[in-house]
Order: C-alpha cells, then sequence, then structure tokens
C-alpha cells in the first residue's frame, strides 16, 4: 500500500521537469517556487548577517571594510524585507489559500506566474549590482541624500532602485490576485465571515500591499529620476527635500511590517486551534482585530522618524496611534491564548514554533510599546534596541510563524511528513540562538550604541553584548541549515502522509497529499469554519455555534 | 571581563554612555518615563508568559483521536470587552504621560521655564559633515561669538539651583551634506541634522567632564568614526578656553613652526582647512585655528598624543586610519610632513 510498493514509472527527461516548473500556472506550483526562492534568499542573506556579526566580535576589528560592512547590511536588510520575508508569506498563501477556500486556481493564473518570475528578477537585479564591482551601501531604508548622485556614485542605488520596482510589481499583483480569489471564488456556502482565519488575513495583507506599495514604487521612481534624469526631489542642495524621502519610505515601510506580520498571525491563528484540539477562541473579534491592524498601521509611519524634529503635536499623534495597535495586537495574543487554554496540547513542530512565536512576539510587542512612547524613543532610536527590537518581531514573530506554517503545510504539500526530531533540534537552536543574538542587542542600544557602525572602541562596555550576539549568530545558524537539510530529505525519507496528518479541519486536508492540479475532485459545499469537523461530529457541528 | 547586566548599566566611567544614567533635564525626563514603561511592559510580559507557561504545563497531552476532544469554547463577548478595554487604560495612562515627558523635553525651555530669562545660555549652530562635527559658537550670554572649531563641544557647567548661574546650552543643527543625528545619551536624547532643515534641541548640567556619543543617523562609510565629544567645564576654566578659542592662530618664533606654516599654506590643505588669522580659509574640513586644544584627532578617532605621532600618522595617510575618508594622502616629503606636523602641533 505504501508508496514504496507501487510500480516505478519512467521518470520524465530533465527539461520536462524544468518545462513544467518554468511554464506552470498551478498556484501550488508558484507558491513553492516562491518559497524555494525565498529560502535560497534567507540563507545568502544570513550569510551576510554572519559577516557582520563576525566583523562585531571584537572593538575595532578590520574583518570588513567599512565599505564592505555597509553593503553587507543594506543587502541583508533589502534581501529579508523584500526576497524572503513577502515572497514566503505570499508563496505560503498562493499555495494554502485556493486549497482552503475551496477553490480550483487563483483567480488569474496566468497572472500568478507572472508575479513570481517578476518578483524573482527583481531579487537577482538588486543583487547583479555586485558585478558592478559595489553593491548598494545606503541601507535598506536608504535615506536620500544618500542615494543621489553625489554620494552613491557607482550604479548600485540605480539597480537597487530598478529591483524593488520590478519586485514591487510582481507583489501587487499577487495582491491583485489574492483579493479576487478570496471575495470571489470561496467554495459554496462560504461567506466572507467563514472563511479560515489564515485567508483572511492574507485579504487583509493583500488590501495592505495595495495601499502601501504603489507609494514606494512612485518614491523609487524618483530616486531613478533624480539619478538618471537630473531630477531634484531628494537633493536639498538644489531646492529639493531629503526630508521628503523619510515619509515617503516609511508611509509605505510602517505598513510593511505588518505586511509581514500578519499572515503569520493568521497561520498561528490556524496551528493553535488544531493542536490544541479547539476551536479558534473569538474568530469575529480576531476578525476584526486583523482589519483594525491594517487600519491604524496606515497612519503610524512617522514613528521611524521621531528624531527629525517634527512638531509637538505631530510627535504626540504619531505616538498615540502607534500605541492603539498595541489593543487589536493585544486582543489577538489574549485570544491565541485563551484557545490554548483548556485544550489537550499537542506539542508537534507546528505547535512548538507557534509556542515559539508566541512567547518571542510578545517582547517585539512590548519593545514596540517602548519605541512608541516617543520621548523614550528619542533615546532608542537608530540605537542597536532597534535592531534588537525589530529582529524580535521579524524572526519572533514572522519567521517563527512561518516555521509554524511551513511544518504544518509540508505533508500537505509533499505528501510526506518532516522528521519531528530534525525539526525540535531545529526550533530548540533558534530558539535559544535567537534570544542569545539579539537580546544583547537591547542592552548594547541601551548603553548608547547606534546601528550601523561597522566598528566600535574598546572602551565603551559593548564588547561583551556583541560578543554575545555573534555567538548567538553561531548557534542560530546550524539551525536553518538543518531545516533546509529536512525539507529536502523528507522529500524521499519522509513517513508519507495522508490526506489529514494532523487532523486538522480547513479545506485543504479534505483532499490528497499532495492535492491533485485541480485541487478537488468535487467542490464541496459548507456550512461553518471547520468543514471536516462537521463531517467528523455530525452530532454537534460548527453551524450551530457560530 | 563578564559583569551582570545590572552592573553594566550603572558604570560610572567616563566613556558611559548609558540612557539610564542622565545628568541634564532631557535625559532625565525620558529616564523617568522609561522607568514607568519598562514597569508596565514588564508586568504585561510576566502575566502573559505566565499564563503561557501554565497552559504549556497543565494542558500538554499527547495526540490520540481516541480519548476525543475537549469542550469546544467558541468565545465570550464579555471577555474579549475586558481584555480590549484593559490594554485601552494601559495606553490612555501612558499617552498622558508620554504627552508631559514630550512637553519638558521638545518644549522651548525658555517659554517653559521664566527664570532662565536670568541665566547666561550658550548658543551654538552644529553642522554635520561627512565624517566630523562643526560647532558655530554664535553667543553667550549677550556677548556674539561668532567663531568655529569642530568635534569637541566645549560648554560650562551650570548651577541649576541658582537662575544667574543656570548655563542652559541651546544647539541649532544644520546638515551640510546628508542626514545625521546628535546623540550624546547622557545628556540628551537624538535630534537628526537633516540638509535643508533647522533642528533645535537643547542641555544643560551641572556634572562637569567628558560626555561622549557619536552620530547615530547611518550617513555614509565612516558613519562609525563620526564620534561626539562633549566636554563640560567648570565656568572659569570654560571662560579661558572661550578666550583662548576666539583668538586667532598663535604666530610662533620659532624657524622650524615658520618653515611648517609655509609648506602647509602652499599645500592643498587650505583648500579644505581653515587657520584663523592665516590665508587658509577651506570650509569643507575640519577648523584647525587651535588644533592643540583637543583631545581627539580625525574626528574622535585618534587621540591627540601632544608628540605629534598620531598627526603624523594621520596626515601621512589618513585612508588607514579611517578608510573612506575625504581626506586624501598627498604623498608630502618627509621634511614637508615634519614641518606641517610641528606647525599643527603649535596651534594651541
Amino acid at each position: 500500500m505504501s508508496v514504496a510498493e507501487q510500480p516505478r514509472v519512467e521518470a520524465p527527461p530533465w527539461t520536462a521537469t524544468l518545462n513544467e516548473w518554468t511554464a506552470t500556472v498551478d498556484h501550488k506550483k508558484i507558491g513553492l517556487l516562491y518559497i524555494c526562492m525565498s529560502v535560497v534568499f534567507l540563507v545568502v542573506a544570513g550569510v551576510e548577517a554572519l559577516l557582520m556579526r563576525w566583523q562585531l566580535i571584537v572593538p575595532r576589528n578590520t574583518f570588513l571594510s567599512p565599505q564592505i560592512f555597509n553593503q553587507m547590511f543594506t543587502m541583508h536588510g533589502t534581501t529579508m524585507v523584500f526576497f524572503v520575508g513577502m515572497p514566503i508569506l505570499i508563496g505560503i498563501g498562493n499555495f494554502v489559500v485556493p486549497l482552503q477556500i475551496g477553490a480550483r486556481d487563483m483567480a488569474f493564473p496566468r497572472l500568478n506566474a507572472l508575479g513570481f518570475w517578476v518578483t524573482l528578477f527583481g531579487g537577482l537585479l538588486v543583487y547583479f549590482s555586485f558585478l558592478t564591482g559595489s553593491a548598494p551601501d545606503f541601507g535598506w531604508f536608504a535615506y536620500a541624500p544618500l542615494t543621489e548622485r553625489t554620494f552613491a556614485r557607482g550604479p548600485a542605488a540605480d539597480f537597487w532602485s530598478l529591483g524593488l520596482i520590478v519586485s514591487g510589481i510582481g507583489t501587487v499583483t499577487a495582491a491583485v490576485n489574492f483579493v479576487a480569489t478570496i471575495l470571489g471564488m470561496r467554495a459554496p456556502g462560504m461567506r466572507l465571515w467563514k472563511i479560515p482565519f489564515f485567508s483572511w488575513t492574507i485579504l487583509w495583507t493583500s488590501v495592505q500591499i495595495l495601499l502601501a506599495l504603489p507609494p514606494l514604487t512612485a518614491a523609487l521612481f524618483m530616486v531613478v529620476f533624480d539619478r538618471q534624469l537630473g531630477a531634484h526631489f531628494f537633493d536639498a542642495q538644489t531646492g529639493g527635500s531629503s526630508f521628503l524621502w523619510q515619509h515617503l519610505f516609511w508611509f509605505f515601510g510602517h505598513p510593511e511590517v505588518y505586511i509581514l506580520i500578519l499572515p503569520g498571525f493568521g497561520m498561528i491563528a490556524e496551528v493553535i486551534p488544531v493542536f490544541s484540539r479547539k476551536v479558534l477562541f473569538g474568530y469575529e473579534f480576531m476578525a476584526a482585530a486583523t482589519m483594525a491592524i491594517v487600519f491604524i498601521s496606515m497612519g503610524v509611519w512617522a514613528h521611524h522618524m521621531f528624531c527629525v524634529g517634527m512638531s509637538r503635536t505631530l510627535d504626540l499623534y504619531f505616538a498615540g496611534a502607534s500605541l492603539l495597535v498595541s489593543i487589536p495586537t493585544g486582543i489577538k495574543m489574549f485570544n491565541w491564548l485563551a484557545t490554548m487554554y483548556g485544550g489537550k496540547l499537542w506539542l508537534a513542530s507546528p505547535m512548538l514554533f507557534a509556542c515559539g512565536f508566541l512567547s518571542l512576539f510578545l517582547i517585539g510587542g512590548l519593545t514596540g510599546i517602548m519605541l512608541a512612547a516617543a520621548p523614550f524613543d528619542f533615546q532608542l532610536s537608530d540605537s542597536y534596541f532597534v535592531v534588537g527590537h525589530f529582529h524580535w518581531v521579524l524572526i519572533g514573530g514572522t519567521l517563527f510563524a512561518t516555521f509554524a506554517g511551513l511544518h504544518y503545510w509540508y505533508p500537505k504539500a509533499t505528501g510526506r511528513m518532516l522528521s519531528e526530531r530534525i525539526a525540535r533540534w531545529q526550533f530548540f537552536l533558534l530558539f535559544v540562538g535567537f534570544i542569545v543574538t539579539f537580546g544583547p542587542m537591547h542592552i548594547a542600544g541601551m548603553l548608547g550604541m547606534p546601528r550601523r557602525i561597522y566598528t566600535y572602541d574598546a572602551n565603551r562596555g559593548w564588547d561583551i553584548w556583541n560578543q554575545l550576539a555573534t555567538v548567538g549568530g553561531l548557534i542560530q545558524a546550524p539551525s536553518y541549515l538543518l531545516f533546509v537539510y529536512n525539507i529536502i530529505v523528507s522529500l524521499w525519507k519522509g513517513r508519507p502522509a495522508g490526506d489529514n496528518p494532523w487532523d486538522a479541519w480547513t479545506l485543504e486536508w479534505a483532499t490528497t497529499s499532495p492535492p491533485p492540479p485541480y485541487n478537488f475532485e468535487e467542490i464541496p459545499t459548507v456550512h461553518s469554519r471547520r468543514p471536516l469537523w462537521d463531517l467528523r461530529h455530525p452530532d454537534d457541528p460548527d453551524w450551530q455555534y457560530e | 571581563m563578564h559583569r551582570s547586566l545590572l552592573l553594566a548599566l550603572n558604570d560610572v566611567s567616563p566613556q558611559n554612555l548609558s540612557i539610564f544614567d542622565p545628568v541634564s533635564p532631557p535625559a532625565e525626563a525620558i529616564h523617568q518615563l522609561s522607568m514607568l514603561v519598562l514597569a508596565i511592559t514588564g508586568g504585561i510580559f510576566l502575566v502573559v508568559e505566565g499564563i503561557l507557561i501554565y497552559s504549556l504545563v497543565r494542558f500538554r497531552s499527547p495526540h490520540n483521536p481516541r480519548n476525543g476532544e475537549p469542550p469546544q469554547v467558541y468565545g465570550s463577548q464579555p471577555i474579549e470587552i475586558a481584555w480590549t478595554a484593559a490594554p485601552a487604560l494601559i495606553v490612555f495612562v501612558l499617552a498622558l504621560v508620554i504627552v508631559r515627558t514630550e512637553w519638558e523635553v521638545r518644549g522651548d525651555p525658555e517659554k517653559l521655564q521664566p527664570e532662565l530669562k536670568e541665566s547666561k545660555p550658550l548658543r551654538v549652530t552644529a553642522i554635520g559633515h561627512q565624517w566630523w562635527w562643526e560647532y558655530v559658537y554664535e553667543s553667550f550670554g549677550d556677548e556674539k561669538l561668532d567663531f568655529l572649531t569642530a568635534n569637541e563641544l566645549h560648554v560650562p557647567a551650570s548651577n541649576r539651583q541658582v537662575p544667574s548661574e543656570r548655563r542652559p546650552v541651546y544647539l541649532t543643527l544644520k546638515s551640510a551634506d546628508v542626514n545625521h543625528s546628535f546623540w550624546v545619551p547622557r545628556l540628551a536624547g537624538k535630534t537628526d541634522l537633516i540638509p535643508g532643515r533647522t533642528n533645535t534641541m537643547w542641555f544643560e548640567t551641572g556634572q562637569t567632564g567628558v560626555f561622549v556619543g557619536q552620530c547615530a543617523e547611518y550617513c555614509g562609510t565612516q558613519h562609525a568614526n563620526m564620534l561626539l565629544r562633549v566636554s563640560v567645564d567648570p565656568p572659569e576654566q570654560f571662560e579661558k578656553w572661550l578666550d583662548n578659542e576666539r583668538a586667532n592662530a598663535l604666530e610662533s618664533d620659532d624657524a622650524a613652526i615658520r618653515k611648517g606654516k609655509q609648506v602647509f599654506l602652499a599645500q592643498s590643505c587650505v583648500n579644505c582647512h581653515r587657520v584663523a588669522g592665516t590665508s587658509a580659509h577651506g570650509k569643507v574640513g575640519p577648523d584647525l585655528t587651535h588644533l592643540m586644544g583637543r583631545a581627539t584627532l580625525a574626528g574622535g578617532t585618534l587621540d591627540n598624543d601632544r608628540k605629534g605621532e598620531n598627526l603624523r600618522r594621520w596626515i601621512e595617510d589618513p585612508q588607514t586610519i579611517k578608510p573612506g575618508c575625504l581626506m586624501p594622502a598627498f604623498g608630502l616629503s618627509a621634511s614637508d610632513l615634519d614641518g606641517v606636523v610641528r606647525y599643527l602641533s603649535s596651534l594651541e
């Protein structure tokens, strides 16, 4: 019965496989392509991070030149945000959303393929700058006028701007596609308020992408115009405003943080109920909290700019609005805990990562409150505290949630289980290494260490915190390698998964693993948010309570 | 080397940059706010992590479908309202405290504290350059000053108890090229220097000594070595420094120094550097009029050892000391280099 006993079929020639994957318009394959691309960029940007950590392990180190160090943190940030964070979430969404809502594919399959390839080529375009002799070195938020020709003489800034413009097109097409798919292609009976929570967060992430990405694209065009056509948008010497760039960038940049975390919230809200064996507590409040986060977070961008000398009124508005975000975020936290409370907690790998997420994301949220308190931010802004904070949110939050999701849906995507033993090692190495890396950064920042410095003097009391951070990085590194090893080797060695290895309740678990190209033989009709629960408990179905 | 967290944060060595060891009103107000915020967030942290750990221990159970599922709880409106209202209340309280602190830190102190009218304020314009600081001393009390110096800011100590002995320092912040940020953590939070904008900040301290910090907004290759030194001097010492600093450069009778001066003025040094009282009027690099009055060289990167050794190393090849900095090596002959070093070493 097992897969190994089936008669072997002649393997297709590699050109056919290549053709199948490059020309595919199947949302599942495109999703996997997004994920593979992101994992490759994750490893590249991880190596860049380790190089920086090695430079900072002792004061006045000469391992990297300042030029190289500055390129490393620029490329690390750019890569992680644009070519790891967003594409991996879009990839998981691509794979899961149509299955979860009972659709046969995304609404616009060919647009979907275009989106992936454009994102990939955008990433390659940014990396091509290395071939011109120098990568961009102005930081991932590229404050003008460092991007002007006066200060960025080589072509790196052009590669950077064009690469992000190109990949931005991919991101926007993905968002359009998600909105159309979720609004228009749900299975019969699935009202908008009955869609699984992950799909709900992908819907609102897409809305946020549509609101935030176009301003970035416009601002990037302004950079290109400044550099190539002699415009003066950001050149203060000739009447432009470098300050304008900060507003334009953060109008995108802050919502971007929520673009990166909302799908994570969605994955956690799928994993925690299944592995607590309980329905998600307070779905309606969770759903409303998601919308609240999207709307509030569109109006908080200048909390990245408290030190630019805005008026007190603006400082206070942006501080107040930023603090407001903590209310719906708190609601989510409490609802997850309430879901776990009284359940039967099954600590399989997806749940381990979800618990890691809960314990770590909380800290990222709390340091966020410190940064939102505008006067406190005058001290913390642009210090290593901020570096600690946003890694806490993006690794402790987004990445732990992403690993929870990847471990949860891997059996669905491949038909094989991941090795739980390797997954546990991966989790504990990442958990410990992460805390040892980014915890000390908060302390270094409060001791006056600014971010983005390639070296520092010995007598400032920062050595020990930097050494700890580097050691933490070395603990984390094997964790990522274990993950890559696990997802590759389990393709062959993994235990066959069956349709529904986690006893989960949403539609993707109703079809085979991996699902056929058409997803479902017959599109199911649903009556509640947990259609498979209803099937299994006909005497006590969910729809009675929703 | 390894010290506990608490010790490290309270370390009061000369190179202390801790935000928890403030010596000036803006930093003190922020410190107070930070204690409240840390207490509140610390409380939330303990409660939430506590519930999480309790749930993990109490409800952990190996999966076995035959044991049946736990009771399904779909939600509860009163509970949802409770945990929406509680954080909202905390946010409200925090917001009130933030408003007060914002006023204390960013408000115009001369408007908020009428007794400052009796004080003798020092007004300085700080201009950020790729990778050094220019200070234009504007006025001290009613006295116009109008002289330049670089990289080391000297200010008088203030007696905050006696209004007439108060010496607040008002900085006007500008940038000559890209964004920078002025951050001396023990004196005040940071304020950015942005091309095309004029910002202000202030501080006032009774504690004499040197307070260090550095540029906190990434500003290009040598951002890491754009170091800040603020020397808070006792009032008499400060006025002495002021008198020396506003005068033109010393003229020496020493033949070797005069020869060195000729070399300096004949080279392209003068295109970028200024020495008041000579024909060197450059504004691109730091003013050198009283170079030997400074404790450091090269924007804080090197000690000013007075024997001229570091100065010599610096002039000979700036690019090995501060790679990427805007000062090139000029390939001076050994004797010219000696002369220039001797001349600059005479600029007390």
